[in-house]
């Protein structure tokens, strides 16, 4: 199979001006990846599945990733020069900057046809709060429908193009998103608005007072004992 | 849109909605089938648009066993997770794990020994045997069967787990592989006891299809019931038996040949249709492939460590990096997808479920049929809710 250099390559003389860059996978699997722009990505996935010598016909595993913003300390050191003579002085200086945080989409594709894989596709998002949508790959392998709906529901990325995009795994009524790495869980976790608490409080309206605590019936004190 | 495209919304070739023109005869209903339902298996719905008993419209509901597998395996060490992995599935513990500790062997470049590659294949295989016969048994009793091939079934089900108690101590949940390696070194007896079983699972599986395979009724039951065309199995990820009784030839043992599988002789069944029947049929031929792997495996295994001396399982701590394995379970691939970070806990850690993947294709092959065989298409299927809630 061709590398992924190789295919950013190709993909790069086929769609001229597009966003493709490889990221590098240091473990020994060493199953590197290709970071797509949004624009294209749609046609990227039917020109990888439709390709004659790629052939990614599969895809076998889409899944999420969340990266928090990050604080990153970068330490340099500079030699200066002591004005009473002395030997020169090392100086460590400290620069902290933030890594924007942003939610990522991989995709992993293999070729039942040919036997090869896996090739990974990776597709981010701007950042994790008012820009997280990525282009939805459902039109071009169903396999995606139920994955990236789960990527949705517990990820919060909105996949645009994709037909049915609803909660898969938690309740419709949910309002976080549990997989991302600042979430925590309520205290309250069991509780969700049910039926019972709407006839409870249709049960407030009737009997103001709760009918445990109200004052017992003159007749039923009276009545015989069976 | 390109001719390869499959669209979830319209109804794909080969599947037959009946359109209703008829003004008396346009009323739809819809059946909510599930949670509790017992042809489910397990907790799940399915939102069932009706034209009398025809399926015009099937809408799968998930999320009842969701307890957040991942989010859990995030919060513990990578060892921490594997008895976790037994919890995704009841009957196939073994296959999980190896999928589990193939992925982080992958991560951390960890080798494993001979003799513990031969033991995960003997296990994989009888799990496979395992799953493939509970399947048959629980998709007769769909079909209406009631009790006897089940029983048959689970009496076979019954040695399969002695075996697994007495090597792992537990009859379900296993957790027996580990990183490098298995955890307990089988005895002579042991495998003497999975030689035994090897020998005679051939004449049980003799006897449940002169019950099963040539039966006129489940024929006519099974036959052409929620075909499934190649193209859409490849298409929407389908894999496993169900992939293979459409006729492509895909299994990872052969594909990948991950572990020891290439020094085994051994076939890949193939379906024609793509049916109920088919999927049925592919089972009881992998598992006669299953006993011709176990034999040559059993006689052929090797003396050595079980585990590599090397390997780290408390205080493990890959490089950072990330490796997706899989391996041919029972029901399809089960893959594991991790990121290291270098820390003792896994950053990312995705389980790839394959029940919940063929299940992408449900509506697709009710489509048109009746409601009592929606019913033997969701048992076809193979489908484990704790794996696909995950």
């Amino acid at each position: 199979m061709e590398t992924p250099e190789q295919i950013r390559d190709r993909l790069l003389a086929r769609f001229p001006g597009a966003e493709i860059s490889v990221v590098a996978n240091p473990a020994p699997a060493a199953q590197h990846s290709l970071l797509l722009g949004h624009a294209p990505a749609v046609e990227i996935a039917r020109f990888l599945r439709d390709d004659p010598t790629l052939k990614l016909d599969q895809c076998s595993n889409v899944t999420g990733i969340d990266w928090p913003e990050k604080e990153i300390v970068e330490t340099t050191k500079s030699t200066v020069p002591d004005p009473a003579g002395g030997p020169p002085k090392v100086v460590e200086t400290k620069i902290k900057r933030i890594q924007p945080g942003y939610l990522e989409v991989v995709y992993h594709l293999y070729s039942i046809a040919l036997g090869h894989g896996p090739v990974i596709l990776r597709l981010r998002t701007g950042n994790r709060t008012d820009a997280v949508t990525v282009p939805s790959l459902t039109p071009v392998w169903r396999a995606c429908e139920f994955q990236e709906r789960e990527v949705f529901d517990l990820f919060g990325v909105v996949l645009t193009g994709h037909p049915d995009l609803r909660r898969i795994l938690m309740w419709d009524a949910f309002k976080d998103f549990p997989m991302r790495r600042d979430y925590v869980a309520p205290d309250d976790y069991e509780w969700e608005p049910t039926p019972h608490g709407d006839v409870l409080e249709k049960a407030k309206r009737h009997y103001p007072v709760p009918p445990a605590a109200a004052p017992v019936a003159p007749a039923a004190q009276e009545a015989p004992k069976a | 849109m390109s001719a390869n495209d499959f669209s979830p919304l319209a109804p794909q070739a080969g599947s037959h909605v009946r359109e209703v023109h008829d003004p008396l005869h346009g009323e739809l209903l819809e059946v909510s089938m599930g949670p509790h339902h017992p042809s489910t298996h397990g907790v799940f719905r399915m939102i069932v648009t009706l034209d009398g008993e025809r399926v015009m419209k099937l809408k799968p509901v998930f999320g009842y066993l969701h307890r957040n597998h991942e989010k859990i395996a995030e919060n513990t060490t990578y060892l921490g997770s594997m008895p976790y992995t037994d919890r995704l599935d009841y009957l196939c513990s073994m296959t999980n794990n190896w999928a589990y500790a193939i992925a982080v062997e992958k991560l951390s470049g960890q080798p494993v020994p001979e003799r513990a590659e031969y033991v995960r294949v003997i296990l994989a295989e009888i799990t496979r045997l395992l799953n493939h016969t509970c399947l048959a048994g629980f998709l007769m009793q769909d079909c209406g069967c009631s009790g006897t091939p089940l029983m048959y079934a689970f009496r076979e089900r019954e040695k399969i787990l002695d075996l697994f108690e007495s090597l792992s101590g537990s009859r379900m949940m296993c957790n027996y592989q580990r990183f490098g390696g298995c955890r307990v070194d089988p005895s002579a007896d042991w495998l003497d006891g999975a030689r035994k079983l090897t020998d005679n699972y051939g004449r049980f599986l003799d006897e449940f299809e002169t019950l099963l395979t040539g039966n006129e009724i489940i024929m006519a039951r099974t036959q052409g019931v929620g075909a499934l065309s190649p193209e859409l199995a490849i298409n929407a990820g389908v894999t496993g038996p169900m992939l293979r009784a459409t006729g492509v030839n895909y299994d990872l043992r052969k594909v990948d040949a991950y572990g020891v599988y290439s020094r085994f002789d051994f076939r890949v069944p193939l379906g024609a249709h793509g049916d109920v029947y088919d999927r049925y049929m592919i089972r009881v031929l992998e598992m006669r492939e299953s006993i011709k792997i176990l034999q040559q495996a059993l006689a052929t295994i090797p003396a050595g460590p079980i585990m590599d001396p090397k390997a780290k399982l408390r205080g493990f701590r890959p490089k950072a990096g990330e490796a997706y394995g899989r391996i041919e379970g029972p029901k399809g691939e089960i893959g594991f997808y991790l990121v290291s970070d270098g820390s003792p806990n896994p950053y990312r850690y995705r389980v790839r479920p394959p029940s919940f993947v063929n299940l992408t294709v449900l509506e697709d092959m009710c489509l048109g049929q009746t409601i009592a065989d929606a019913v033997i298409i969701l048992g076809s299927v193979d489908i484990v809710l704790g794996e696909v809630d995950r």
